[in-house]
């Protein structure tokens, strides 16, 4: 089956960026298809790659990541939640004149029309939020 | 329709709306601090163990474990870890989560 995933809330705040990730790898573990990871809202905090946590607590970022290359998942951030708290990549730092760019190895930076395509596409959505 | 409740029904109303639209048949599945609503003798037992009567009701383990829950779980909610909540996505048409 394929599932859409999307996270509402930022990392280390309650626990849904956790939950999401768990999900994700039970989901993968079971032999189903993530088709779309979307980040909104505070959620795209998820997907800076300037984050350092301590050593002896997750880092929930690093673990996108690898997730993502493992398994080829695709993880979209929403770009206007993402202009708004200061996260881009390269291309948008160019566009709008910034001297650094935080968006992390496996996310890319899309539009809503993702969030809508994965509703579509996907057999389920499940939302984890605050 | 599976329902996920994330809040502790102690803080917010997530549970009772929720409970409110659930419809005969249903899975409620609590993550989250919404396990808190699994416990025995609380304030909300009663309601929910109304809802049962006409709802499944699911609690994630690993959330109760991490609140120290595991043996104050009421009868007839029933633990599932992440692969259970998998199953449950995929056993059930839509998915609504009451943030």
């Amino acid at each position: 089956m394929k599932f859409g995933i999307l996270v509402n809330e930022g990392p280390y705040t309650h626990e849904a960026s956790d939950t999401a990730y768990q999900f994700v790898r039970a989901a993968l573990a079971k032999g189903h298809q993530i088709y779309r990871v979307f980040f909104y809202h505070d959620g795209v905090n998820n997907g800076t790659r300037l984050t350092v946590p301590p050593q002896d607590d997750r880092n929930i970022v690093k673990r996108w990541s690898e997730l993502a290359a493992e398994h080829k998942l695709d993880l979209v951030v929403c770009i206007a939640a993402a202009q708004r708290r200061g996260l881009m990549d390269a291309a948008e730092a160019k566009r709008n004149g910034k001297d650094a760019h935080n968006l992390a190895p496996g996310f890319r930076i899309s539009g809503l029309g993702q969030l809508i395509e994965a509703g579509i596409q996907a057999d389920r959505l499940v939302v984890f939020g605050d | 329709m599976l329902h996920t409740v994330n809040k502790s029904p102690f803080e917010h109303r997530a549970l009772e709306t929720c409970l409110k639209f659930a419809r005969q048949g249903a899975a409620v599945l609590l993550i989250e601090d919404g396990v808190y609503a699994a416990a025995r003798d609380t304030a909300v037992a009663e309601q929910v163990q109304e809802a049962l009567k006409t709802v499944s009701i699911y609690a994630l383990k690993p959330d109760v474990e991490a609140r120290g829950m595991q043996n104050r779980v009421m009868d007839g909610v029933r633990l599932v870890d992440y692969g259970g909540f998998v199953d449950l996505v995929v056993e059930h048409n839509a998915v609504q989560s009451w943030l």
